[in-house]
């Protein structure tokens, strides 16, 4: 889940699951999976969501274009507003939206850390319906940890892990953290 | 924080969350699709005792783009014509299941009396000559703008002269609190008919000479002269406070590069105001009312986006 509160390390033990260069090297196949089910970068429109989505997307992006030879539009998309739990929370400042030109007829690939719930992404959807009609939505996600409570799934999945419900599964990203990682750490609570 | 009644509410973080998130509803004034979720469900009523457009209207706005239920009452054609006093009226709505209550009332203190009456929340849009809390978030964004287009560092160390009818203007007070928050130097220039008592509690400069203070402010704000409020006595004529404390064309050729002019509106051109002044490429004028509708929005969801009503 894209919330940089659950994601900032503890001195609980983290168990390192993927480091800075499996991390690459899974961010590359999926690149390369994008491409493949596009049929190129055609009307791609990458779109991150906040707050390690958003440098995700932007690696993604990178490494379409270069394969591409041309670069691929990347954009973020904030979804605090439209989260089924909004109103449960204490008040979340909403990150930056900001999406270059129209999602219309665009095939717009949204990108996130982490899939647990699938809540996030029905939110994104929620948010993309009021953004415009993009031609087809595509999910790609770093870590598929399971226990959806949505019927949702993702069409590229960098690593499927297998959690229990009271350990946690973050990405860590250069950008934000000590250095790209996936980590599972054990809460203790479900 | 439950309630917005003043600027004295706020501090350095949440004042800097309200502005960082006016910045992002300004994107949705410029999609096709206005409207975000984030309200959805809530109930919000604008009751205007004071006639107003631009505020009432914003606020009206705000709500319905984060999809609050916004419902207007002016007290003209009300229950309070009939003669119903403030407290029952505001009971009354409250009892049906108001979450929140935007209120501009004539009289000083009048939100804050509500706010310890009602259940809902309460945000105060101008009471009597004690404060406009919204509005000074909004001239505070409209500076954080054009301090930012012309490279220049935040508020710290920055000189804001707010000039003329300090006496009756709420939006004077709220400003002096929300600057003084954000680390400017506020100078309060007026005649010493318009200097409220007390000011020297306000901790910041007072002066009645508007040329002096001119070539150094930062920022010129340009406070209404409020007819309405003035029985009279306050100054000789219109043309001398005009030749004193009004920002003439001569007035502006003086004003220091990179320095903006504000004015809460509306305005009386050719009294505290010059045309040339109004229109000049400095004036943030306009963007103060395009700022009105993101800063409510902000304003709203940080009161009313959580049950636990916090600004964090």
């Amino acid at each position: 889940m894209a919330d940089p509160a659950t994601n900032t390390p503890t001195p609980q033990v983290s168990r390192v699951v993927a480091d800075a260069s499996e991390v690459a090297r899974v961010l590359a196949r999926m690149a390369h999976e994008i491409l493949e089910a596009n049929h190129g970068a055609e009307n791609l429109l990458v779109l991150g969501i906040p707050t390690r989505g958003v440098h995700l997307a932007r690696r993604l992006a990178k490494l379409i274009g270069d394969i591409e030879g041309h670069p691929v539009r990347l954009g973020e998309l904030d979804i605090t507003m439209y989260r089924d739990d909004l109103r449960a929370n204490p008040t979340r400042n909403p990150a930056r939206t900001s999406i270059p030109g129209s999602i219309d007829d665009a095939v717009v690939v949204l990108v996130d850390d982490v899939l647990y719930s699938g809540r996030t992404i029905g939110a994104a959807f929620d948010a993309l319906r009021d953004l415009g009609r993009p031609k087809a939505v595509r999910l790609a996600v770093l870590v598929d940890r399971g226990h959806r409570e949505l019927p949702i799934s993702a069409d590229t999945v960098g690593r499927t892990i297998q959690a229990a419900t009271d350990e946690r599964v973050s990405v860590l990203v250069s950008e934000l953290d000590a250095a790209d990682a996936i980590t599972i750490t054990r809460t203790g609570r479900a | 924080m439950r309630h917005l009644l003043s600027c004295a509410d706020l501090d350095l973080a949440s004042t800097n969350a309200l502005l960082d998130l006016a910045e992002e509803m300004q994107q949705v004034q410029s999609r096709s699709v206005k409207k975000l979720p984030a309200l959805r469900g809530r109930t919000v009523v604008n009751i205007f005792f004071e006639d107003s457009t631009r505020t009432r209207t914003s606020f009206e706005i705000a709500g319905k783009w984060l999809s609050a239920d916004t419902i207007n009452v002016s007290a003209k054609g009300s229950s309070v014509s009939k003669g119903e006093s403030l407290r029952d009226t505001m009971m009354t709505l409250d009892a049906m299941g108001v979450d929140a209550f935007v209120i501009r009332h004539a009289s000083s203190g009048a939100a804050a009396q509500v706010a310890s009456w009602v259940k809902a929340q309460v945000i105060n849009a101008g009471d009597g000559q004690h404060e406009h809390p919204t509005q000074a978030l909004l001239d505070a964004f409209s500076m954080r703008q054009h301090f930012r287009r012309i490279g220049a560092e935040g508020f710290a160390g920055k000189k804001v002269a707010i000039v003329g009818d300090v006496l009756h203007s709420r939006v004077a007070r709220s400003n002096v609190l929300l600057q003084q928050i954000l680390g400017s130097d506020v100078v309060l220039v007026a005649p010493p008919t318009l200097v409220p008592t007390g000011v020297n509690e306000w901790d910041c400069e007072v002066t009645g000479d508007f040329d002096t203070v001119l070539p150094e402010a930062d920022i010129v704000m340009m406070l209404r002269v409020q007819r309405e409020r003035m029985a009279g006595g306050f100054f000789p004529t219109e043309r001398e406070y005009t030749e004193r404390y009004g920002l003439t064309p001569e007035r502006l050729a003086k004003m220091k590069p990179g320095a903006a002019i504000c004015h809460p509106g509306p305005m009386n051109r050719g009294v505290e105001i010059s045309s040339a002044a109004a229109d000049a490429a400095n004036s943030l004028v306009l963007e103060q009312v395009a700022a009105g509708v993101a800063i409510r929005m902000s304003v709203l969801y940080h009161l009313l986006g959580s049950e636990e009503g916090a600004i964090r």
